[in-house]
């Protein structure tokens, strides 16, 4: 098993594991580790796991967490500072990441992956523990053979099936016991894995049955986001849904949270008790959140109406205006884990059809 | 995201509230900055706070801030003594293009703490002043008790070839100059300009910067000759937490110095 050939070999190895009744991306022990025979349904504002068929490995989609959390940890040090006698003395904070695969990254989640690239490389400057960590990071793409029905990766052109950006990609075939996985892959790192393992070469009907499971994966996605929505949101900042979603919207933060893309952060400043010893934490913050854009005199932000549009027009709209992509990679997580299901392409479909 | 270490090296009290610092680099000479740029100010243990760079560019050794004491970090920023260490980050951000307005009528409008962000500037054009057709600042504050630099506003008003126009929002007891808003002044001022042929730098409140900007068009200001400056809350300053997105642009890296007509549409907007 793949799995155990990379724990083998001394790498960390991260992949889906169930626990708490929902796949987190977790370091495994082994490939037995992996939630095999697992299936997710997923609705606005629902997410359960049921049994599947025992002998599928990859059925189920998207869980809560999401990768940014090991290339960009929730809570990070950065630096610490002590106090001397005639001022202080400044530590930048040294992180061991040890090399690491990431394995079983959804297409749509792989994107997510590229576009955290681009922010933390964003041409000016570079947050050099991040590139670290994606310099030593080996990733697995497992390609989707099934949707959740909050699964919208077609319209963002992310998924279901991965071309670039992992090491190695596997498309689960078969329904059977000894089902096989096509293997591919997508860097000279990959190669070299693949020539270890001394896998047989594909034939045509691998590839006929990946396309099949592609095809699977697409047929199964009735949620779509609107082709213009970027213009769409640009031009209507004032247009009445955001007060419709804003009665409806909690702003709770949880679709930030869930996001694999959302990068906002927070700092904060630690003391010991001396005061002599004081520590400098990154931890993830939401733009939900009524601090978030405080400034003297309060908060820019007060209402929910304008933080939905900031998060939405953002993530959909002027996202594309700083990295040149969207911001949204359609894996559903904001739709499944929104405490009152607000459905961010229903939203979408709204702007689209008032502009009809 | 590491501070550099400086002294400062002397305080001297502006307002009630104010105060400004002269800093001397600790870890290697301080980096050339540009008029209208911020640094990220660091008083040990208490956090970081976003403050306009308020001394003249062609003496980069001696770095000025002045800070207004409104939160946990700017109050220890207005509390630090001669001697003590801060830490400093930057500079970041745009600057007012005053260097490249040169042949033209050079207008600045300061709403009260919009001053010292502006203060670079205007150091500039005073220096180079043969560069410029004209030059008027135009400063507006509350009360005559809160002007900012009052020294330095009559000291500029006292050369012949630059014209000062002070105005405040309440008099106070022994006041004989100006009372109302900055644009009653700005109007009154760009009566006696060739309209086209003026750039104006605007800082201040929001909405102070709205109805300058609106005067001058109306006045015939090309909307691209225009200059304002934003304030968004900022934790990272360089384009990483995302706390200062205004649309599409992130103040600290695509400002906080904005061409007016770029952002026009989004200074109407509430909430944004």
């Amino acid at each position: 098993m793949l799995v155990d050939h990379f724990i083998a070999d001394g790498w960390r190895v991260i992949g889906p594991r169930a626990a708490n009744g929902a796949i987190v991306y977790e370091p495994l022990r082994s490939g037995a580790d992996l939630p095999k025979g697992l299936i997710d349904d997923q609705q606005p504002g629902s997410y359960r796991l049921t049994d599947g068929n025992p002998n599928r490995w990859f059925d189920y989609v998207v869980g809560p967490q999401n990768w940014k959390k090991w290339l960009f940890p929730a809570k990070q040090k950065l630096w610490s500072a002590e106090k001397t006698t005639d001022g202080f003395t400044v530590t930048a904070h040294e992180e061991s990441y040890p090399k690491t695969v990431l394995f079983g990254v959804r297409p749509c989640d792989l994107s997510a992956i590229e576009i955290l690239d681009s922010v933390f490389d964003n041409g000016d400057f570079t947050d050099t523990a991040y590139r670290e960590r994606r310099q030593k990071t080996f990733i697995v793409t497992v390609q989707c053979a099934r949707a959740a029905s909050t699964c919208f990766c077609t319209s963002m052109r992310t998924g279901p099936r991965a071309k670039r950006g992992f090491d190695l990609a596997l498309t689960e075939l078969g329904e059977s016991r000894d089902n096989a996985f096509l293997v591919e892959s997508g860097s000279p790192d990959g190669d070299n894995v693949l020539t270890a393992l001394d896998c047989p070469a594909p034939e045509k009907q691998h590839h006929d049955a990946a396309e099949k499971a592609t095809q699977n994966a697409i047929n199964d996605q009735s949620c779509h986001m609107p082709d213009d929505i970027r213009h769409l949101l640009r031009d209507n900042p004032e247009h009445p849904q955001w007060d419709d979603v804003a009665d409806r919207c909690l702003s709770c933060a949880n679709c930030t949270l869930a996001c694999p893309t959302c990068f906002c952060s927070d700092v904060e400043d630690i003391n010991d008790l001396s005061g002599d010893h004081t520590e400098r934490w990154r931890s993830w913050d939401s733009c939900f959140s009524g601090a978030f854009s405080y400034i003297h005199g309060g908060s820019v932000r007060r209402s929910t109406k304008s933080r939905y549009r900031q998060w939405m027009t953002h993530k959909l709209s002027s996202w594309h205006d700083q990295f040149g992509t969207s911001g949204c990679v359609g894996c559903g997580r904001c739709i499944a884990w929104c405490p009152v299901g607000i459905d961010i392409t229903a939203e979408a479909a709204v702007f689209a059809k008032d502009e009809e | 995201m590491i501070p550099r270490r400086y002294r400062v090296v002397h305080v001297w009290p502006e307002l009630d509230d104010v105060m400004s610092m002269e800093l001397a680099p600790l870890d290697g000479p301080s980096p050339q900055f540009k008029p209208g740029q911020f640094n990220m100010i660091y008083p040990f243990g208490v956090g970081e706070a976003a403050i306009s760079i308020s001394g003249d560019m062609t003496d980069p050794g001696r770095l000025i801030h002045t800070t207004r004491a409104v939160g946990a970090v700017s109050s220890a920023i207005t509390g630090l003594t001669k001697g003590d260490m801060v830490g400093i980050r930057g500079p970041f951000g745009s600057h007012w293009p005053i260097e490249d307005q040169t042949g033209r009528e050079i207008v600045f409008v300061a709403g009260g703490l919009g001053l010292p962000p502006l203060r670079p500037a205007i150091y500039h054009a005073l220096q180079n002043r043969k560069d410029y057709d004209g030059l008027t600042i135009i400063h507006g504050a509350r009360s005559p008790d809160t002007l900012v630099y009052p020294e330095e506003l009559t000291e500029w008003k006292s050369r012949f070839d630059t014209e000062v126009d002070v105005t405040v929002d309440h008099a106070l007891p022994g006041w004989t100059g100006r009372v109302g808003v900055v644009t009653t002044c700005l109007d009154r001022a760009l009566a006696g300009m060739d309209a086209v042929n003026v750039s104006a730098f605007v800082c201040g409140p929001e909405v102070m910067m709205r109805f300058s900007a609106q005067s001058l068009i109306a006045a015939g200001v090309p909307c691209d000759r225009i200059w304002v400056s934003m304030e968004r809350n900022m934790k990272c300053a360089i384009g990483f937490c995302g706390h200062c997105q205004y649309g599409p642009d992130f103040v600290c890296r695509d400002g906080p110095v904005f061409r007016y007509d770029k952002i026009a549409r989004r200074l109407g907007l509430k909430e944004i």
